[in-house]
């Protein structure tokens, strides 16, 4: 089936867009970023159904973008390569593939030939250089492709005059243009004819769907050699001369802010010390190696203020979270009703590669490198902490080493610009692990409180309240929301920027009668807790809510969850995402006492997923013994089921499905972050209980469907919401008792002897050689 | 300044370093070999997993005093010429085949156990279960555990191939 972008702002017929040749010694082709026809087609929004049905998040972002109207731009060198600077950041999520794919596929060049960087911080795309909602290949889809469209087409008519022969007699294969007599060129060799002394509009076709080769097709990783070989680098792996380690001391309350130390001159002239210094968030310390840094940083006598959460601890803030919540609409009616409220506990947006930047601040101009996906922010947030114009700051963006929201923020780009200008010379800071949980950003605490109505067989109303802590937007999209706002659809311009993205981002998928679900924060600061949004933002908060209550009323009307989920959804694309994982996963079978299958659903990204999985709760399993590890219920089988639009590289799916699963299996069960008295208790990855191999299903299946759209969705987050639903249903269903609590073993005796607050940081062990295998 | 002189990837090097100073920040800040990366600095993540005489360790757990002039350092950059051939280890040509990293911060951390953990089941005559693959510590927040057991067992087919 072929399908069609919509009329567009740039669009001359079908399949036809308009771009640029422009002016240079070497062939540049460039289209509009803004060239994305789907936002501006979003239809006015009715009372019902849900907004996201017709105007979603990704509508949204898309939106912004468009008029910020600026160029992309594709180089062909003189070997025939093509190189391309992405206005996003790679954080793990596959899009460097995904759009190396895309220019391959419509410049007719292998996959190899195309060199996809990372641009630095382009002030002037304004709002469209945000890297969030898994929109990247939804809003890079359509210019990307017109401009390698642009740029081959040059190459043709270059070629037409070299070999002396007619465009339309060209073909072109890998990198090589040849007439019918066998007589060629390489792109290298027209590369260089073709660039033009002024720029040049330019009308293309585009490919269509059908005549696809590389696009729709699995594809490796292109930078998983460098990954497999030790080559990547991050931020810390870059070479910048002099640009010395750096580690910040940090107050032993969440927020807390240094008042003296009482021993600097002792603690400058340890083992390696270079520098220490007083910055708004702690004391930071400059040294030859890091781990002199966190010699140092233990060494520290710092008098501390105190921070923004007070001696509060999980339960105060669950219960001003309920104190807080809007009121459901509709009464309890005795056997009619179906309540439910589910606990959502803090849990940490950590990535791997912790927080960190290098930075150069001298003479009055600063350079910045770092994993950044709101490099403009940054840029500003910088220039505004160091107190210099926006145009004497830098930002270099480099990949990162993961980032699920957390790198929306440029937390240690600031610090280290900080850290630099104190200094008066070149730091590569970075957080200790320590540090990541306990003052680092994390998922907000919510509240879900849901109630639905069922009469006669029928369900009349659904309502879920969600009241959650407040989620920290202020990373770029607050001031565009603003911006914007006239041009939302009705009903949205009253809304805080929170209470609007979940508007936009959630979506009951199902015929409920009268569904309302929203949000709100209680206390709306956002410098109390900090948060952001961490990977799916509320979804898979608000899906384990809604999915165990429909496993609720499906039990209430005595039918089978698959039958019953199949009974009511009204998206055939849901209907079809969950019949598929109900056959691959054997729904239905029989399981030992203490096991069971769970199944769920979500619907966002412009596409849906549906998970199954089994789950082992039978003593012998849950009590396992694993040093320093959280054993538990174990999933045993994992089957996730995705329709994500049209699909760029299915292998990337895959395995962003795998890592959406690995991240709400152990929202689920095991991951979280303790607030007592002020301070999260968390402090190494053996606290936190992050998934781990001890954890990990033993079969894993993900399947790609064929999507009936034409338009790709959003994959990056895609499969964490129905995956925490479907864990929770599972272990519902094992244990005969619907989990209220998330994850399920919050309340259990905590599993580690807190580390120290003060001294901030654990001393690195000596005895590594014990642990040899 | 103490003088500390030892193997790594098959060359005698000598660093001039306290001697508390951990191998992981020798490598990465005085070396400049950067493959072994930071995640803990407390011997839980596994991101800076290298060999020492062929058996996987954690270099951010180990002081520089604490090894000796003809200890024997493998980092990832080092590790394709412990296998026969000029290409990559097989562990490696099967995170290409499996396709496993996505960010890939954890994953040479990731290969050096999984060399070390085949080599070590195989010393004692047997072949990987998924319980020794439950034994495995390193985290990955990019959650790529499956691929990971599906690339251990294509590895370790490999490597007893002698490929």
């Amino acid at each position: 089936m072929e399908n069609h972008p919509a009329e567009g702002p740039s669009r001359v017929s079908r399949r036809s867009f308009v771009g640029y040749v422009i002016g240079g010694a070497t062939l540049i082709a460039a289209a509009d970023l803004g060239l994305t026809p789907s936002a501006a087609n979003a239809a006015p929004i009715p009372s019902v159904p849900q907004i996201p049905e017709v105007y979603d998040l990704n509508d949204f972002l898309t939106h912004c973008a468009m008029p910020t109207s600026n160029l992309i731009a594709i180089e062909v060198d003189e070997k025939g390569h093509a190189h391309f600077a992405l206005p996003r950041m790679e954080v793990g999520q596959g899009i460097t593939t995904a759009v190396a794919m895309l220019i391959a596929e419509e410049l007719e060049l292998p996959v190899g030939h195309v060199h996809v960087t990372l641009a630095p911080a382009r002030p002037e795309l304004l709002f469209n250089q945000l890297t969030g909602g898994s929109n990247t290949i939804v809003s890079v889809y359509t210019p990307v492709r017109v401009a390698a469209a642009i740029a081959r087409k040059a190459l043709l008519e270059a070629a037409a005059i070299m070999l002396g022969g007619a465009v339309t007699q060209l073909t072109t294969k890998e990198g090589v243009i040849s007439l019918p007599d066998g007589s060629s060129v390489t792109y290298g060799e027209a590369a260089a004819k073709a660039a033009k002394p002024t720029t040049e509009k330019v009308e293309v076709e585009l490919k269509k769907t059908s005549d696809h080769k590389v696009v729709g097709k699995p594809h490796r990783r292109i930078d998983a050699r460098e990954a497999v070989t030790g080559k990547k680098q991050f931020a810390m792996d870059l070479d910048i001369p002099d640009a010395l380690p750096t580690m910040v001391c940090r107050a032993p309350e969440l927020n807390g802010t240094p008042e003296s130390i009482s021993n600097k001159g002792e603690v400058e002239t340890m083992p390696g010390v270079t520098h220490v210094a007083i910055i708004p968030t702690g004391v930071a310390v400059r040294a030859k190696t890091f781990g002199q840094c966190i010699d140092a940083v233990r060494a520290l006598d710092v008098t501390w203020n105190s921070g923004t959460v007070g001696g509060l601890s999980a339960k105060d803030i669950k219960a001003e979270l309920k104190d807080g919540q809007i009121p459901l609409a509709v009464p309890k009616i005795g056997a009619t009703s179906v309540d439910g409220e589910f606990t959502f506990h803090f849990r940490s947006g950590s990535a791997l590669e912790p927080n960190c930047a290098v930075a150069d601040v001298r003479d009055g101009e600063a350079t910045v490198w770092g994993g950044l996906k709101s490099p403009i922010d940054a840029q500003g947030r910088i220039a505004k902490a160091l107190g210099l114009p926006q145009t004497k700051v830098t930002v270099n963006v480099v990949q990162g080493g993961g980032s699920f929201g957390r790198k929306l923020f440029s937390d240690a780009a600031v610090e280290a610009a900080l850290a630099s200008k104190a200094f008066g010379a070149p730091v590569k800071l970075m957080w200790h692990r320590a540090d990541e949980p306990r003052q680092g950003r994390v998922h907000p605490m919510a509240v879900s409180k849901v109630r639905a109505t069922v009469l006669a067989g029928s369900i009349l109303t659904f309502e879920q309240r969600h009241s959650s802590v407040a989620t920290d937007f202020t990373h770029g999209l607050g001031e565009r929301l603003t911006a914007e706002v006239a041009a939302l659809p009705t009903g949205l311009s009253n809304l805080s920027f929170s209470e609007s993205i979940f508007l936009l981002s959630q979506e009951l998928p199902y015929n409920f009668g009268v569904v309302t679900q929203l949000l709100n924060e209680p206390k709306p600061e956002v410098d109390r807790f900090n948060t952001s949004s961490v990977r799916n933002i509320y979804s898979p908060d608000v899906a384990t809510a809604s999915e165990l209550m429909v496993d609720q009323l499906a039990k209430k009307l005595k039918l089978d969850p698959v039958v019953f989920r199949r009974r009511y959804l009204k998206s055939d694309a849901v209907k079809r995402v969950l019949d598929r994982a109900a056959e691959l996963g054997d729904w239905g079978r029989s399981m030992p006492a203490g096991t069971a299958q769970g199944i769920a659903v979500h619907k966002e990204y412009k596409g849906a997923t549906a998970v199954l999985v089994e789950i082992d709760c039978r003593p012998e399993t849950v009590n396992r013994e694993v040093r320093d590890a959280v054993t538990g219920p174990r999933i045993t089988k994992a089957v996730v089921v995705a329709d994500v639009g049209l699909v760029i590289n299915p292998a990337g799916v895959n395995a962003q499905m795998m890592g959406g699963f690995s991240d709400g299996m152990c929202q689920a069960l095991t991951y979280s972050n303790h607030l007592v008295d002020g301070q999260f208790l968390e402090a190494s990855w053996d606290n936190s209980a992050y998934t781990r191999q001890w954890n990990t299903p033993f079969e894993f299946e993900c399947e790609v469907m064929e999507s009936h759209g034409g338009q790709p969705g959003g994959v990056g987050e895609a499969g964490v919401a129905a995956s925490m639903a479907a864990v929770a249903c599972a272990y519902a269903r094992a244990t005969g008792e619907m989990p209220t609590e998330f994850p399920i073993n919050f309340n259990e005796p905590i599993h580690f002897k807190p580390k120290s607050f003060i001294p901030s940081v654990p001393e690195s062990p000596t005895d590594g050689l014990a642990y040899t295998f | 300044m103490p003088s500390h002189t030892f193997q790594l990837n098959g060359e005698t090097v000598t660093v001039d370093v306290e001697d508390d100073v951990r191998i992981l920040w020798v490598l990465r800040d005085v070396l400049g070999v950067t493959g072994p990366k930071y995640g803990c600095g407390i011997n839980v993540c596994k991101a800076c997993t290298s060999h020492i005489n062929g058996k996987a360790f954690n270099p951010c757990s180990v002081r520089v005093a604490d090894i000796g002039t003809d200890d024997e350092i493998t980092t990832i950059e080092g590790l394709a010429d412990t296998a026969p051939g000029d290409g990559l280890h097989p562990m490696q040509e099967a995170w290409l085949e499996h396709d496993v990293a996505q960010c890939g911060y954890c994953q040479p951390g990731q290969i050096m156990t999984a060399v070390a953990l085949v080599n070590k089941v195989r010393k004692e005559g047997r072949a990987i279960t998924e319980a020794d693959l439950d034994t495995i510590r390193n985290v990955c927040r990019c959650g790529t555990y499956s691929r990971i057991r599906e690339a251990i067992k294509t590895g370790q087919d490999a490597m007893a191939r002698g490929l």
